[in-house]
């Protein structure tokens, strides 16, 4: 299947180029826009992106790959992401990943995003949310959870098994 | 009883107070803007006159403002040094990649009152002759990036923002841009980078100050969120008046970012140096003290990068007695005036004014196991001491934590981060390095115990334990 | 590297104007170095700490830095302790000691000031006064450290490495590292033999991220091709698509990579580096005449590098011009000297051309010689043209030029053919001519000297008609199969000579390695024709015949082979 962006999202990418002097600083809106759409960053959207920004796909590459927000596979419908450090882990954010883990039968010790075989959900620890006054959160999407309880996190599930 | 001052909070909170411009405006929103490009030029003593923009920038000068970001860098020191006569264009960045673990006022500010940020901005912009300027905000804040291009929009239909703003000829532009993941971006000439649509790497300084060799290699002012609000503060109070807030060479106000083992974590905004750390802790109108039967152990007084300080510490702090004189006094932790000085007097810093506090129950090895690895996640990798030695950091106390401590590993931690402090590209050598040193340093039993403990079970023949941790999710092997 | 160059011998040259410098000192040595150093682009900047630290002989190791990359400043390896003069804010002058000098405020950490902090000399421009400790106790340590977070996660693979023997790691951890490591975790592990392109195996393990490889591709080759992916100790070198890193100076990174992350294919697990004899010598593939260092033992050349020389070629030479030796072994190099079709001596043969040249008449004779050939060989044969009345030439070989070495004029010497007079400004225009004397016969002896004559308008049914066709080569063709007297010649890493580059920079050739068979340097048996000829004597060596030449050659006035040095001269073209 050919890779190809509907001609409304380049028109909105071409209108964000024009917000910087340098073409090259749009790549991070680029990516974030077409992450939206195709749910990840495939090789070609890497080489659509860099044709579009001037740039050989490398320069592309090494932003996605450095960037954690940025992902090179699908990943599940509702994307929970639980942050692991420090004012989170001593609210329980660990035991709040278990949680989020075990119900969903995926491996609590795994090292890295985690993706149910339905495409349901993934889960994710990640680091700081910058949200510490109400640890532990968890963004669920674009939405964050704040002192998240283990009824909470049920919750979080309950309405991703609907979506 | 200590209390709050709120300044730049003094909305957030308030029942019926709205992000969008109409509230802002019946609030008295951008009468500061008004009154800064109406002001008249002013004439120095020595028959010098400055321009209104000279005026504002003279006057953050004279506020005393420091930057809330995390180095506390005078704020008005930082915009003098920008070179305004290479004929490039000069770039101001708002920084709000909030990311030190524990600081969470931006925020606030982005998601409740996104316009008092914005009037900064602009008035910041005015100040410094500045035609473009970017909002880089964390890439995990999807709606403040969303709630600021609404608050963006409403600003240029009102003719705060674009072209001949308020009819003085003066064209501005603010676009938003989102980050994607990576605590490095806050470290000022990574987020240029980053913004440059590269990786985040910090530059090396000589030759890339970004007053001089900034964004696209012109001068660019990076400035903190929270810093950009004062500017507001200042202009509407005047600079003497806000000066008066504060301490001397601490003035105005912060947002403190409570967190931890505490009963009323949130944020708090205060008169730099006017309360105290023990204040902050256990004041009922603040942090309201420990969890019951729990006693304190540990303060991160300024977001995780800075050096602990431990419960029943007394430091020697510089005191002026009332005949003027300065001299030695001492201080205990909880005594310890929260703002700049005292806390750099006390050997660690303010930071980005973020204090999480560790109670009894906490175990000293498995929270920096906790830290050391957002560390060796957050690393660059540019440089080679932080490259190699944060995931080494991270790889020790993740042994440590798992049951195969040694008894040599505090000082083999001390080792690792003493290399890696003031070798690096950036500051996050220090950042990652400053807790592993004043843990093993403070905690130095904790750290000795665990190593011997797991020794001596393995002279017995007993398997590493996996000890509770709060950790994992780098691949460590 | 970066030592100024010794300035060429240039008589009317005006007396530059004096060097602005500042005094500072290093190691306790007081010195006074520039005030600028050119930058990797040329332009002057201000002296940093590791050019200042050079002008006193003192080499601070680095990893990162080269001389003619931008600068990056990531290993670490040149961080130095180092001290300022303490300046009075109110006098803005120097404070001073009691016995007059200047107090110094040395370097340290801002929070800890009894620890020193190190700066990057690569990076960290001089100062009047400043005090540089490239061997302080703090700076030793500092490079220490450097040096074992650089090991901690290196495979440790020096046995089976291809770089051992010219590997930065092994020679700093011999001169500032420690004996042992204090790291016990598990290393990281990185991709192993990437196939990065056609010439280029990367070895991510081994990599230390000094980005070098980066920089030149994309700031020098002009190819944007190579990046880091992942981060922080994942960080890894890469490609966005392997086998894909293919532009004309890929293995140039092969050189600059301090380490053996990067290895040529051509190359790997050929030759352990400590068995090569280095000869001085030049690339022939185009008029640029890039300096190369040819790596042999026992007579078989296994690889080319560029040699440093900013005159021409900078430190860099292209791909082709590297891969050009492949063909000097070649099984089929001519190596008998053939006089119709016989096998014979070189002395016999030599005898028999000369001996019918003698009886040949003005005008029969027609000479070409390639531009590939030497100056001295092509300043014989046009001796011998001249005694012979022989209308000479030579074969233009065009090609693309590139943004950086290579060059249009796929020949390396077609100055030389100018300057001599077997070419006149355009090469070949006599070929025509010559062509149409052989057919009209009064053209009947050719000789041919480095070239397929048969290819540039001269075919088998025109050779055919020839009374003598002599002929020197190295490899067979269509022009050496018909040849009445065939000469096996040398290759150019045979012999010595010279050539000179398009831009008319004179340069040495040096022999690296014996001719097989009875294939011989053209100079050699030439200068032996001319005498039989001629009757002119005089130059059986190299040296004496450049000087002949020199003497005889306006263009190459006062020149002597002994001053030419090995980096070349220029001459006025």
């Amino acid at each position: 299947m050919s890779f190809s962006v509907p001609s409304s999202l380049e028109a909105e990418l071409d209108e964000l180029t024009t917000h910087y002097p340098v073409k090259r600083s749009a790549s991070l809106m680029f990516l974030h826009a077409l992450q939206e759409h195709f749910g990840y960053i495939s090789k070609e959207a890497m080489e659509w992106t860099a044709a579009k920004l001037e740039l050989q796909p490398i320069n592309v590459f090494e932003l996605v790959t450095f960037y954690p927000m940025f992902r090179q596979e699908p990943l599940g419908k509702t994307h929970i992401k639980v942050c692991r450090t420090l004012s989170c882990a001593l609210q329980g954010s660990a035991e709040l990943r278990e949680q989020f883990c075990n119900r969903l039968g995926l491996d609590s010790h795994a090292h890295t995003a985690q993706t149910t075989p339905d495409g349901k959900f993934t889960v994710e620890f990640v680091e700081c949310l910058a949200s510490c006054g109400t640890a532990p959160v968890v963004l669920v999407n674009e939405s964050l959870h704040q002192t998240v309880s283990p009824a909470a996190a049920e919750e979080i599930l309950r309405k991703g098994n609907l979506a | 009883m200590a209390e709050q001052f709120k300044l730049i909070t003094k909305h957030l909170d308030e029942p019926g107070f709205s992000p969008d411009i109409e509230c802002y405006l019946r609030h008295g929103g951008y009468a500061a803007l008004r009154k800064a490009v109406a002001s008249p030029s002013r004439e120095l003593a020595d028959g010098k006159k400055l321009s209104p923009q000279e005026v504002l920038r003279e006057d953050v000068k004279a506020s005393g403002l420091r930057g809330r970001g995390g180095a506390g860098f005078s704020a008005g020191l930082k915009w003098s040094f920008v070179d305004r006569r290479s004929g490039k264009p000069i770039y101001l960045i708002c920084n709000a990649d909030e990311s030190e673990p524990g600081t969470f006022k931006d925020r606030q500010i982005i998601h409740r009152d996104p316009h008092q940020l914005i009037e900064g901005m602009i008035l910041s912009c005015w100040a410094n002759d500045v035609k473009l300027a970017y909002i880089y905000i964390r890439g995990e804040m999807p709606e403040g990036a969303r709630l600021l291009n609404v608050a963006l929009k409403e600003v240029r239909s009102k003719g705060f923002l674009g072209k001949n703003i308020l009819g003085t000829g003066y064209d501005l532009e603010i676009h938003v841009h989102r980050g994607a993941g990576a605590y490095i971006c806050g470290e000022e000439t990574g987020l240029i980078e980053s913004l440059e649509g590269k990786r985040a790497y910090p530059r090396i300084k000589p030759p890339y100050f970004p007053a001089i060799l900034g964004l696209y290699m012109c001068p660019t002012i990076v400035n903190n969120v929270e810093t950009l609000c004062h500017v507001t503060h200042i202009v509407n109070m005047g600079a003497a008046e806000y000066a008066k807030l504060g301490t001397p060479n601490n003035t105005g106000t912060r947002i403190v970012s409570l967190s931890g083992d505490i009963n009323r974590p949130g944020y708090y905004e205060i008169e730099v140096g006017k309360v105290t750390l023990g204040q902050l802790i256990h004041d009922s109108n603040f942090g309201g003290g420990l969890k019951p039967g729990r006693s304190l152990k540990a303060i991160i007084p300024g977001g995780s990068s800075s050096k602990v300080l431990k419960a029943g510490e007394v430091f020697k702090l510089n005191r002026k007695g009332p005949d003027g004189q300065m001299s030695k006094v001492d201080v205990p932790v909880l005594d310890l005036p929260y703002d700049f000085d005292s806390l750099q007097q006390a050997g660690t810093m303010s930071g980005s004014s973020a204090v999480i506090v560790l109670d009894d129950s906490r175990s000293m090895v498995v929270t920096l196991g906790n830290l050391s690895e957002f560390y060796a996640h957050e690393s660059c990798g540019q440089c080679t001491p932080c490259r190699e030695g944060a995931l080494w950091l991270a790889k020790a106390t993740h042994r440590l934590t798992h049951g195969e401590g040694r008894k040599e590993d505090t000082s083999y931690l001390a080792h690792i981060a003493q290399n890696i402090q003031g070798r690096t590209i950036c500051a996050f050598g220090e950042a990652a390095a400053w807790p592993v040193l004043s843990f093993v340093k403070k905690f130095k039993d904790e750290f000795d115990a665990q190593g011997a403990a797991d020794e001596a079970a393995r002279a017995n023949g007993i398997p590493p334990t996996h000890r509770p941790s709060p950790v994992v999710t780098l691949n460590l092997h | 590297m970066s030592a100024p160059a010794i300035p060429a011998p240039a008589p009317a040259a005006p007396a530059p104007p004096p060097v602005e410098t500042l005094t500072v000192k290093v190691n306790g040595k007081t010195l006074q170095v520039p005030k600028t150093h050119p930058d990797w682009q040329g332009k002057p900047q201000p002296t940093t700490m590791l050019q200042a630290a050079r002008c006193g002989g003192v080499d601070i190791p680095h990893y990162c830095y080269h001389d003619k990359l931008p600068i990056a400043g990531n290993c670490r390896m040149c961080l130095v302790e180092f001290g300022t003069l303490m300046m009075d804010p109110a006098t803005r002058k120097p404070i001073l000691n009691e016995d007059g000098t200047p107090k110094i405020s040395k370097s340290v950490l801002p929070y800890e000031p009894g620890t020193p902090r190190g700066a990057i000399s690569c990076a960290t421009p001089i100062s009047p006064g400043m005090e540089i400790y490239a061997d302080s106790p703090a700076t030793k340590q500092m490079r220490e450290s450097v040096l074992e977070s650089l090991l901690i996660n290196h495979p440790l693979d020096c046995t089976i490495c291809d770089q051992a023997g010219e590997c930065k790691l092994q020679e700093y951890s011999v001169e500032h590292g420690q004996a042992g490591s204090h790291f016990v975790e598990a290393k990281v592990h990185k991709p192993k033999a990437v196939d990065l392109g056609p010439r280029i195996v990367l070895d991510d393990e081994r990599c230390i991220l000094c980005t070098r490889c980066i920089r030149f591709t994309k700031d020098i080759a002009g190819d944007d091709a190579l990046g880091i992916v992942n981060r922080g100790s994942y960080n890894t070198i890469s490609a966005f698509q392997t086998g894909k890193f293919d532009n004309n100076y890929t293995l140039n990174t092969v050189d600059l990579c301090p380490v053996g992350a990067l290895t040529s294919k051509d190359f790997r697990f050929k030759m352990r580096v400590w068995f090569l004899k280095e000869t001085k010598s030049l690339c022939t593939g185009c008029g640029t005449g890039c300096n190369i260092t040819v790596g042999s033992r026992e007579g078989i050349i296994h690889r080319y590098e560029p040699r440093e020389n900013d005159a021409v070629n900078g430190p860099w030479m292209c791909d082709t011009g590297r891969l050009n030796y492949k063909w000097i072994g070649r099984p089929d190099r001519l190596t008998e000297v053939r006089v119709n079709g016989q096998k014979v001596t070189w002395a016999t043969a030599v005898k028999d051309i000369g001996s019918r040249l003698i009886r040949a008449s003005s005008g029969s004779v027609a000479l070409i010689a390639s531009a590939r050939q030497t100056t001295e060989e092509l300043f014989l044969l046009k001796s011998l043209a001249t005694r012979l009345g022989a209308v000479t030439d030579s074969v233009p070989r065009e090609g693309e030029a590139d943004h950086l070495l290579v060059n249009a004029d796929r020949n390396p010497n077609t100055n030389g053919t100018r300057l001599t007079g077997i070419a006149f400004t355009e090469a070949g225009m006599q070929l025509p001519l010559i062509a149409a004397g052989i057919e009209a016969g009064t053209i009947r002896t050719l000789i041919v000297f480095g070239e397929d004559v048969t290819k540039h308008g001269i075919g088998p049914e025109l050779l055919a008609k020839l009374e003598m066709l002599v002929v020197s080569d190295i490899l067979p063709n269509a022009t050496t199969a018909v040849a009445t007297h065939l000469l096996p010649g040398a290759s150019h890493a045979e012999k010595r000579g010279t050539f000179i580059s398009v831009k008319g920079r004179l340069q040495k050739l040096t022999k690296a390695v014996e001719s097989p068979g009875d294939a011989r340097a053209e100079w050699e048996f030439l200068h032996e024709l001319v005498h039989d000829v001629t009757g002119r004597n005089g130059f059986t060596s190299i040296e004496g015949l450049f000087n002949l030449m020199a003497r005889e050659t306006p263009a190459f006035a006062g020149l002597e082979w002994a001053n030419i040095g090995d980096k070349g001269v220029d001459v006025k073209i």
